[in-house]
């Protein structure tokens, strides 16, 4: 079995260099955020993280956007996405489109059109980096209808819809005490991936001039490239966290299907 | 699941047939229920995206004009976009083929393991999240005082910064773009290398064919066409990409994307207020044709394979 020793070295040469490549970084921003003065080691970039009031500020309107946003798309997508399997198949193709246009429009050019929306946006609803809502939830369309497609297309809805209905259930608790907690792990895949993209995103928050996280870390940048360091580790890890806890919700599904 | 079926069956003589079935004709009150849908999506998606590319072909006063497209095509923007065209293609052949390697180092692992699962993890924090935050690592790792600039200077007497500032032009987004690029090759290529059932390889061993003849003749015809759509996905998204370039590159507009930035934050000549939309139109323009040639190329694929 020579090529299986084959495989094996090359496959521990690859992860090697691999992992090297790309763990480095990240031992460079722990050594740079608790750099000292005159080469000491010090705390003080990640301490002055809770005391900068701009970054804090920052922080909690990227966590209400993620909240919000995640709402919203939910409270969009999952009705019509359940409607249109059930009473309008006609509409499929044009809802897919939709939800997957985000893919072929780069943020940076969806910006550009924005700005004149936005305009009238803050003018009637304020200048409230919450309006942010509506754009992420266009950004996070095409991962939410995936997540909520393979939900949907994994549970026999028009039976369960049908029989629920038979039963004198109105279509508001066919939709909620049905086809809601039947999907719930591919609901919580399509919120976990929202929230992880609103906390991430720089290119609209940034042009639109809102006031959110990674804005407020790249100007941070600018002054004090500590702080902005230890903040951009913590991010990393945060979404690491999310997605690898992602990873198990996934692997939930898998097994319950098999059961079924 | 299958234990429900009996009500379907039932559902001819059911109290329902009024509301319920009878997907033909839905009524005009069905349609209601994806309104507010389709209102949304037309406000925030369809008019923005309207707007610009109709805006790609008007002048200042919204006369019909072709000044800004052919504008694309002379100087300055001309060139971002050969660059950007370069930065992409280059970094989706890097990423495509060390992030293949990295897929196949994972994938002949085990399925449930804890490298799997972390590499995945991993991959889809950079691929996807990793934005503003990559920019900083860089200038943490081999920016003018990062930790392996420092090394190398203190220890081995190299200046990584002797040239030029290198980090905050093309080469440096090269290497920055790799760090989303490899990730995410090993999302989208990993299903594919999962699909390889291990019962080919054993077919090839017993009829006396070597990893090679696997490769040649097995392996590979089955991977190309989704290393390909894997490699255009690549483009698409490096050639969209905003805000690690935009992180590290404060000054000059080296890139498409910077170029818009800079349209959108007033560094404006008058009289081109609407070239920035033509911009974006070149830019969907070139997206829209890598995916399209992807699309084109699985559709190929599907119909042989079945």
């Amino acid at each position: 079995m020579g090529s299986l020793v084959k495989q094996r070295v090359l496959r521990t040469i690859i992860l090697l260099v691999l992992g090297v490549y790309f763990v480095l970084p990240l031992i460079a921003m722990a050594e740079f955020s608790t750099r000292g003065r005159e080469g000491s080691r010090s705390l003080e970039s990640w301490t002055s993280i809770v005391d900068d009031e701009g970054l804090m500020e920052a922080l909690v309107n990227s966590l209400l956007l993620s909240v919000t946003s995640a709402v919203l798309m939910l409270v969009l997508l999952v009705p019509t996405m359940a409607w249109i399997r059930l009473r309008l198949p006609q509409l499929q193709r044009l809802v897919e489109f939709l939800c997957l246009l985000p893919l072929a429009i780069p943020a940076i050019v969806l910006v550009v059109g924005m700005a004149p929306l936005y305009a009238w946006v803050n003018y009637f609803l304020g200048d409230s980096p919450l309006t942010l809502t509506f754009a992420y939830t266009i950004l996070v369309l095409p991962f939410a209808y995936r997540a909520v497609d393979a939900g949907l297309s994994a549970i026999d809805l028009k039976t369960l819809a049908e029989a629920a209905r038979s039963l004198g259930a109105s279509w508001f608790t066919v939709l909620w005490k049905v086809v809601v907690p039947n999907i719930r792990v591919a609901l919580i895949g399509a919120s976990l991936l929202s929230v992880a993209l609103v906390l991430g995103e720089f290119t609209i928050a940034s042009l639109l001039n809102f006031d959110t996280l990674q804005v407020q870390v790249n100007l941070l940048g600018k002054r004090n490239a500590g702080v902005s360091i230890a903040v951009s580790l913590l991010c990393l890890i945060f979404a690491f966290v999310l997605l690898f806890a992602l990873s198990y919700v996934g692997q939930r599904r898998r097994q319950t299907v098999v059961e079924e | 699941m299958t234990s429900v079926a009996p009500v379907a069956a039932a559902k001819p003589g059911g109290p329902t047939p009024s509301k319920g079935g009878a997907a033909g004709r839905p009524s005009a009150v069905a349609w209601l229920v994806v309104v507010p849908f389709l209102a949304f999506v037309g406000t925030f998606l369809v008019y923005p995206t309207v707007l610009v590319l109709f805006g790609a072909f008007q002048d200042s006063n919204g006369a019909f004009t072709l000044e800004n497209l052919t504008t694309l095509f002379t100087g300055v923007v001309f060139d971002a976009f050969v660059r950007s065209i370069e930065l992409s293609a280059l970094t989706a052949v890097i990423g495509a083929i060390f992030g293949a390697l990295l897929t196949w180092a994972i994938a002949v692992g085990n399925p449930d393991g804890m490298l799997r699962r972390v590499v995945v993890a991993g991959s889809g924090v950079l691929a996807q999240f990793g934005g503003v935050p990559l920019a900083f690592a860089f200038l943490a790792t081999v920016g003018f005082e990062g930790l392996v600039t420092k090394f190398l200077r203190d220890n081995v007497g190299i200046d990584l910064f002797a040239g030029s500032a290198w980090l905050f032009d093309l080469p440096g987004l090269t290497l920055v773009y790799t760090f989303f690029q490899i990730p995410l090759m090993v999302i989208v290529f990993l299903p594919a290398l999962d699909g390889l059932r291990p019962q080919w390889r054993e077919a090839n061993a017993s009829l006396g064919g070597t990893s090679w003849t696997y490769w040649r003749h097995v392996g590979g015809p089955i991977l190309t066409p989704p290393f390909l759509g894997a490699l255009l996905l690549l483009f698409a998204n490096a050639f969209s990409a905003y805000a690690t370039a935009a992180a590290l590159v404060s000054q000059g507009s080296p890139i498409v994307p910077l170029q818009i930035r800079g349209f959108l934050t007033g560094e404006v000549v008058l009289g081109q207020e609407n070239l920035g939309k033509a911009l974006g139109l070149g830019m969907v323009i070139v997206v829209s044709i890598a995916m399209g040639v992807n699309v084109l190329l699985q559709k190929r694929v599907a119909k042989w394979v079945r």
